[in-house]
């Protein structure tokens, strides 16, 4: 069974509408990828996931139809967003942000220890525990809110464009960790990027998005030899 | 000398009834970026509660406590029912129903208990405490109670989950519910705090310029002002501001231009910030957060 199931799912901000139809499945335990240039509606598709834009169609999470519920109902399950924009808690300090990001657990003890853990991703993270967050680098409010998500013990995290604005260096140090995390924890990721080159080699499927719908989909190493992605997405 | 000294700590006692009004304004406006004009009533309102309780026969204290919780669920329910269907209405709708819940409580509550004058009771001795000459007990007691309360609330939303939680939803919705949190009941739960707090400062002021429907309408203002004064997003700047606009009042109105004058002061000063600091003093400076 997939862990994800997304069939038939439109969108729209008021009058605009933004998905037409969407369908993809991505299985527990994988890396998937949603591509697509500005204005596709990969943002779009995964704020509908956690119900924040209203939506038609069927979304399915471990079996269970999640489409409608609230957006605090749908974290309790285990999915943690990374939002567009990093979704920052400026004022707080970067270890209250990460506390807030295990805010449903009721197991005190192992948020503590899942705090050392986080830190241990992120030493830089650690160093900086008691800053405003808001005083971050990009870079670290980046690794902020993967570690935020990763309080939660998600099942599946979505994250949305992780490599914006971040140094090459950075970037690559932040997806070797997403590939730990998925590896050593068995998190799902979905990873919606504009830099396609980067995801496909992060994810082991991958789904092409235009205008609101899915055109193209594969394993990442099809898509990459697809002549159409290669001349439009990876530019060479 | 003495007399100064006097009108001093006269003024930080009052001041520090004003800084728990101003904290209970700038805990709604920083979840709403709304001013509540309703909060002296309700928290007069409170207080003729707390007469009640105490008219039948509960001590003091217990009544004291029964106000505070029954206050609590008064904002909680206020928020639930009245303030939520407007959440998304334009300001000035907002606006219209602080002020036409404003006029309700203070009607209804003069359809209640009538608007003749009551004395309000004070849980502290009539001596001086600690045979101190320069302050009424009430006044020591008060500074006391609000010290407490201010403590309390600070530690609440420094250290404890549910007050991270509601800094939390305050500044950043959005991010709020992705962690899990229930913005729109953690909205509900800072209005009955701020309805609790502002039942305290109600239970204190009220032996002072006795119980009566408009007995907050003054309070309400140099309130406004101690919470323009400390920058209206800064809980620490607010209380701050209570006790400054306290000390403010009592001093010029004792010695330099009488007591008739005395609500001019808060006016001068909302005035006075608005003009020159809009800001207030700790506006931008996130040091304390209560």
């Amino acid at each position: 069974m997939a862990l994800l199931e997304v069939t038939q799912l439109h969108a729209a901000y008021g009058q605009t509408r933004v998905l037409h139809g969407i369908s993809f499945a991505m299985e527990a335990g994988s890396i998937t990828t949603l591509l697509g240039a500005n204005g596709a509606g990969k943002t779009t598709t995964l704020r509908a996931l956690c119900a924040m834009v209203k939506t038609q169609g069927d979304i399915r999470f471990a079996g269970e139809r999640i489409d409608g519920r609230a957006t605090e109902d749908i974290v309790r399950l285990g999915i943690a967003h990374v939002p567009d924009g990093r979704g920052t808690f400026v004022n707080l300090t970067t270890e209250e942000n990460l506390r807030l990001g295990a805010y449903t657990r009721r197991d005190g003890e192992a948020v503590e220890a899942d705090l050392e853990r986080v830190y241990g991703y992120f030493p830089r993270l650690k160093e900086r525990r008691a800053q405003q967050a808001g005083t971050l680098s990009g870079g670290e409010q980046q690794m902020l809110a993967v570690s935020r998500g990763l309080m939660l013990r998600p099942k599946l995290m979505l994250l949305d464009e992780p490599s914006f604005g971040l140094a090459p260096l950075v970037v690559r140090e932040l997806f070797a960790i997403l590939r730990a995390v998925n590896e050593r924890e068995r998190v799902s990721l979905l990873v919606v990027e504009q830099n396609a080159a980067l995801a496909l080699e992060l994810a082991d499927h991958a789904y092409l998005i235009e205008t609101g719908r899915v055109v193209l989909s594969g394993t990442a190493d099809e898509i990459k030899r697809n002549d159409a992605v290669r001349s439009s997405y990876l530019g060479y | 000398m003495e007399a100064f000294l006097h009108q001093v700590l006269a003024g930080l006692a009052t001041g520090g009834i004003y800084a728990s009004l101003a904290l209970a304004l700038v805990m709604i406006y920083q979840a709403t970026h709304l001013v509540n004009f309703a909060q002296g009533e309700m928290a007069m309102f409170s207080t003729y509660i707390a007469w009640s309780l105490i008219d039948a026969g509960l001590p003091y204290w217990a009544a004291f406590a029964l106000t505070v919780v029954i206050a609590f669920v008064l904002g909680v329910v206020i928020e639930r029912v009245v303030i939520r269907p407007v959440e998304n209405a334009p300001v000035l709708a907002v606006v219209v129903v602080f002020i036409a819940l404003l006029v309700i409580l203070n009607s209804v509550t003069g359809w209640i208990y009538t608007y003749t004058i009551k004395t309000f009771p004070s849980p502290f001795p009539e001596q001086p405490l600690f045979g101190i000459k320069y302050m009424s007990s009430h006044e020591m007691g008060a500074i006391g109670v609000t010290l407490a309360v201010l403590l309390l609330l600070y530690a609440f939303f420094r250290f404890t989950p549910l007050g991270l939680a509601m800094r939390a939803a305050a500044q950043n919705p959005e991010s709020s519910r992705l962690v899990g949190i229930r913005v729109g009941w953690m909205l509900a739960l800072g209005w009955g705090l701020a309805a609790a707090v502002g039942s305290v400062a109600g239970m204190m002021v009220a032996p002072i310029v006795y119980l009566d429907p408009n007995m907050m309408g003054g309070i309400l203002l140099y309130a406004f002002a101690a919470a323009l004064v400390g920058g209206v997003d800064n809980p620490g700047g607010a209380v701050f501001g209570g006790f400054l606009v306290g000390v403010l009042e009592n001093v010029l109105g004792a010695f330099v231009i009488g007591n008739e004058l005395k609500l001019a002061v808060a006016l001068v000063l909302i005035i006075g910030v608005l003009v020159v600091r809009p800001s207030g003093f700790f506006g931008k400076v996130y040091v304390t957060r209560v």
